[in-house]
């Protein structure tokens, strides 16, 4: 008997820095390229990484993050303007790798038919409404992201 | 091995993960059935990506070689 592959990637993207915004896009789009249907789910932080101007301004968080290329102690990382300068570092390198950039792998997300659901709970307790959203999301909560997961997907949680 | 003549070429040099292989389906998307694409990139992790690429979706991957710092795959259109 031969295994039935999988289809379905079923994301859940939890932060809402740049670095950790970028896996579930990458993924997101590689396996729709792959013919998979994918599903992010954006809950707490990552609701952050869908509001409406916001995908190319996230930051990357030099405290508490020991494997930054360039080791950064936690006394200095805390103090103001860390967080940006690690940011802009980060930014430099990335465009230096030609890394796609986050709104692009967005749109490629859409254009590829991914599902976006934002976190309707995330959004009552951020305070957040759907006007503060891109367009082309829905909006769900635990119940819309686990039945799609629950027909045979891969769960990924960033 | 007598030479594989594609039907659609496409560069996609300078693009790193995952730009390749979702530019590679983009492609095959728009060629008919039967049809070759030959497919260029630069980015040394599309080596393994395409022929994972090509598993998953059931298309043929015919052939890949390295030329100068370039890879360069043949891909037929099956479905």
């Amino acid at each position: 008997m031969s295994e039935e592959p999988t289809k379905r990637l079923a994301i859940i993207a939890l932060h809402g820095s740049m670095d950790l915004a970028y896996p579930p896009f990458i993924l997101a789009t590689a396996a729709a390229a792959m013919d998979m249907e994918v599903a992010i789910f954006f809950t707490f932080y990552g609701l952050q990484i869908l509001k409406k101007g916001k995908i190319d301004k996230l930051k990357v968080a030099p405290i508490a993050n020991p494997a930054m290329p360039v080791p950064m102690p936690n006394i200095l990382g805390m103090l103001p303007g860390m967080t940006a300068m690690a940011t802009k570092m980060m930014n430099s390198w990335m465009k230096k790798a030609k890394v796609t950039k986050l709104s692009e792998l967005l749109s490629l997300s859409k254009e590829l038919g991914v599902r976006l659901i934002a976190c309707q709970m995330t959004m009552d307790v951020m305070g957040i409404k759907k006007e503060d959203l891109i367009d082309g999301l829905e909006i769900g909560g635990a119940a819309t992201f686990l039945e799609f997961a629950s027909h045979n997907a891969i769960t990924l949680t960033f | 091995m007598s030479e594989i003549i594609p039907h659609v070429t496409a560069d996609f040099s300078g693009l790193s993960c995952p730009m390749p292989i979702i530019k590679t389906k983009k492609a095959i998307d728009g060629m008919k059935v039967g049809e070759i694409l030959k497919m260029i990139s630069t980015d040394p992790g599309s080596v393994s990506d395409v022929q994972a690429w090509a598993a998953k979706t059931g298309q043929e991957l015919l052939s890949h070689e390295e030329m100068g710092g370039k890879y360069v795959f043949y891909i037929k259109k099956v479905k």
